[in-house]
Formats: C-alpha cells, sequence, structure tokens
C-alpha cells in the first residue's frame, strides 16, 4: 500500500527531495517510524502532519494513495 | 466620491462602507522587515486609518534586497521611522504609530490591546509565540506570515469572532521551538520576493477582515513555494494538547530563553555517548537513572528497568527527573543526545547518551544469545 509524502521547508535539508513514495506503513506512527529509520535527523525536527490536506492531531489509519505532509514552523520575516 | 479610494470603492461588493470601515480600523504590525514593507504599503494604500508599526532595527546593507521600503541613504535609520516617513508621504490621511522596540512580555500586552488586528511580520519565535500568546489571551485576530528558505506560510490566526476555540498558532506547534531546531533568515538566506509575495498576501486577508469582503484564511494555512510556484492548502483544525493561555500562562511562559539564550548554546553541550558495554554496566548500576525519550508509540518494548518520557514532552517535565547521574535512550542515538544537552543544561546532573540507541543494544544483546 503506497502513499506520497510530501516534505516542506527545513524538513527538506533532511530529506534532499519534496516527496518520496512509501509503501507497506498502515497508520501514521508506522509511517513516521520508516522516515526516520530513511532520515534519522528527522528524529530531531518538529513539525505537524497533515492528510490529505487536513492537519491530524492523533495517530490514524492509512489508505492507499493517501497524501502526507510534514509540515514544519517557519520563522523567517 | 473620495478620488484617493475611487478605483476601490467602486469594486461590486466594496463601496463607502468597506472604505469607512478600513478608515476606522486600528491595525499593528509588529516586524517592518521583508514581510512588514508590503504590509504596511498596502495597507496604507487602502486606506486604513491608524497603522502601528513595531521594530527595534536599524537598516542595513543585507535588507535593501527584499526591504523595499529603504533606499540606499536610509542605512543605520531605525526602520520604523524611515517607514512612517514614506507612509505619510504614500497617505498623509492616516496615522502611523511608532514603537522603535522589540516585542516583549512587559509591553505586548499594553501595546496590542490598543488595535483590532495583528500583523506577525516578525522573524524569530519568540515574538510569535508571544504575539500569539497575548492575542489569544486578549482575543484579537492575527494574520501569520513567516518564510523559511524559498516557501512561506500565511494564515489567519484566532478568529474570535468566527469561533469560540479559534484555531491559534499553538495548535499547530504548541511548544515553541528551540533555536538550534529551526534556522532563520539570517543563516538560511532568502529570495527578497518571497516575504514580498507572503507580506502581500497578509495585507489582501487583513483587508478582508476590516471589510468583511470575501472568505479570509479561516482554518486553513497556505504555503507558497517559489521554486514551484505551487500553494499548498492545509486545513487547520483544533489540537487537544494546546494549553489553556490566560496571563498567568504568559507571565510563567520564558519566551527568550527558550528561543535564544540558552539553547543557542546546546550544541556546545559536551555530552559523553557510551557503548553498549558501558551501557550494560550502567544498567545493573542503581545509581545511573536510565531514561527512554522514545513517542509513547515506538517499538520495541525494553525488558529493563527505566523511565519513559517523550521527547516531545521532555522539556515540560524536565524538572521532575531526579538529582542523579541520567542515562538517555531512543532509538538511534540521535534524539537521545539532543535530549542529553538539554538535562544537562537545565540539570546540575551528569547525562549520558547510549551510542547506537536501542537499535545498537539489541543488536549486541540478540548476537550474544
Amino acid at each position: 500500500m503506497e502513499v506520497q509524502v510530501i516534505f516542506f521547508g527545513s524538513i527538506t535539508d533532511i530529506t534532499l527531495d519534496n516527496s518520496v513514495v512509501i509503501d507497506g506503513c498502515v497508520d501514521i506512527n508506522s509511517l513516521v517510524q520508516t522516515l526516520i529509520e530513511r532520515y534519522p535527523a528527522l528524529a530531531n525536527k518538529k513539525y505537524f502532519v497533515a492528510v490529505n490536506q487536513k492537519m491530524v492531531h492523533e495517530n490514524s489509519k492509512l489508505k492507499m494513495g493517501d497524501t502526507v505532509a510534514l509540515m514544519p514552523p517557519f520563522s523567517g520575516g | 466620491m473620495n478620488d484617493r479610494y475611487s478605483r476601490q470603492i467602486i469594486l461590486p461588493g466594496f463601496g463607502t462602507a468597506a472604505q469607512e470601515n478600513l478608515g476606522q480600523a486600528k491595525v499593528l504590525i509588529v516586524g517592518m522587515g521583508g514581510l512588514g514593507c508590503p504590509v504596511l504599503q498596502y495597507l496604507v494604500g487602502v486606506g486604513v486609518g491608524t497603522i502601528g508599526i513595531m521594530d527595534a532595527d536599524r537598516i542595513s546593507k543585507s535588507n535593501l534586497h527584499r526591504q523595499l521600503l529603504y533606499d540606499e541613504k536610509d542605512l543605520g535609520q531605525l526602520k520604523v521611522d524611515i517607514a512612517a516617513s514614506k507612509a505619510y508621504a504614500q497617505n498623509s490621511l492616516i496615522q502611523v504609530d511608532i514603537y522603535p522596540f522589540e516585542i516583549n512580555k512587559e509591553n505586548a500586552i499594553q501595546i496590542i490591546g490598543k488595535y483590532d488586528l495583528i500583523l506577525d511580520a516578525t522573524d524569530n519565535f519568540a515574538a510569535k509565540y508571544l504575539i500569539n500568546d497575548v492575542c489569544v489571551w486578549l482575543k484579537k485576530p492575527i494574520v501569520f506570515g513567516a518564510v523559511s528558505g524559498y516557501e512561506g506560510q500565511v494564515t489567519v490566526f484566532n478568529l474570535a469572532s468566527k469561533d469560540a476555540n479559534p484555531i491559534h498558532y499553538r495548535h499547530l506547534f504548541p511548544v515553541q521551538p528551540a533555536a538550534n531546531e529551526i534556522a532563520s533568515c539570517e543563516e538560511t538566506g532568502v529570495i527578497g520576493v518571497l516575504p514580498g509575495i507572503i507580506g502581500t498576501m497578509q495585507a489582501a486577508e487583513a483587508i478582508k477582515l476590516i471589510t468583511g469582503l470575501g472568505s479570509p484564511l479561516y482554518n486553513r494555512m497556505l504555503t507558497y513555494n517559489f521554486l514551484t510556484a505551487h500553494w499548498f492548502e492545509i486545513e487547520m483544525n483544533a489540537n487537544v494538547a494546546v494549553p489553556i493561555i490566560d496571563e498567568n500562562f504568559i507571565n510563567a511562559t520564558n519566551y527568550q530563553i527558550d528561543c535564544a539564550m540558552m539553547e543557542a548554546d546546546l550544541e556546545d553541550i559536551d555530552i559523553a555517548e557510551i557503548d553498549v558495554s558501558q551501557f550494560l554496566d550502567f544498567k545493573k548500576d542503581s545509581s545511573v537513572f536510565i531514561l527512554d525519550v522514545r513517542e509513547l508509540h515506538e517499538y520495541p518494548v525494553i525488558d529493563f528497568s527505566h523511565a519513559q518520557i517523550p521527547m516531545s514532552k521532555l522539556k515540560e517535565a524536565i524538572h521532575e527527573l531526579p538529582e542523579q547521574p541520567i542515562c538517555v535512550i531512543c532509538h538511534q542515538g540521535i534524539r537521545s543526545v539532543y535530549a542529553a544537552q538539554l538535562i544537562k543544561l537545565h540539570k546540575q546532573v551528569e547525562a549520558y547518551s547510549l551510542k547506537g540507541g536501542l537499535t545498537a543494544y539489541f543488536n549486541k544483546v540478540s548476537n550474544e544469545q
């Protein structure tokens, strides 16, 4: 089961890509764990998660074709 | 008809009523940099009656590529002085209040209290969180803007007129990031047109909120990417982790220390990274407190006695830790270094980090079995 993960702001400094496709993660927690294994520096980053452009605050199931965004805080002006 | 504003008054739905609302509006712009310059210019142009501008900085050469209100001859002058004189040259009918200092806990409530709408055009988290919390306490709407690299965020927070418990910045990021977690423009660079676009969007949202025209960015955050020319919209919703924000909360929160002073030095704190065999000795030694900073959902479960405080909660719980040497563990041994630095900074105890984390631990333990 594939989901697309898109990255914003300084998170792309870690991932070096704006998006990746991740297979086999049933929920947000397992997706985040998979991402941290791939990008260990992500473990220390702050971000919120949005699934299909809606913010989510708790673990929830993912389905095929979902788009998950990792949005860090921006502070420049 | 007022000639100055005639081209906007004739727009369908605008009219003299919208113009009067603008004339009576009191708006505060905090930060007169890359975001604040276009915000001010458009609000002055449209005829906002009273505009407060706040910034302690003087104009430097590195500002000129993106802060287009300022000229070479303005170098060294206070931004608010030059911005106010340019605003009056553009529109003598309005009033500009200048605040040539930084926003802080001592002045924020009094100054924000004078205005109906606050534009966050600042460039640091200490100011963003303070503005957020004071506006939540005083029930003032915020038009939020921020940039990072080639991307910018814009939204409206704390629209108390639409919602008794409106979304604000702490619904997105409940805890203020430390300075070393996020770099500012000075470190990361910024292309001038990006805050120009985001600041102009902030001005557009401010005009809509004042006049009631159209639909504001209510519970929606837009993120703009300069490189791809994409706008990404996210629907924001309530986060139960948000603290109750009142005067006591603001008084008890140390915005400056959290963000700038103490944690800027965090990476200079040396942490002893121990290997798995040293860790096995610590495990037998009851004088060393073992702390797992993984989040509660993380696996694998560990079979020895330890305490668990997730990294996301560590800052709040740091003073609950015992006064004894602490060995921090996590999944890979990365977060644990940061956690150990944080502990060493805030508590006078020795702090260790397990190198390679539980991944290394389980590799060694399973190899020996």
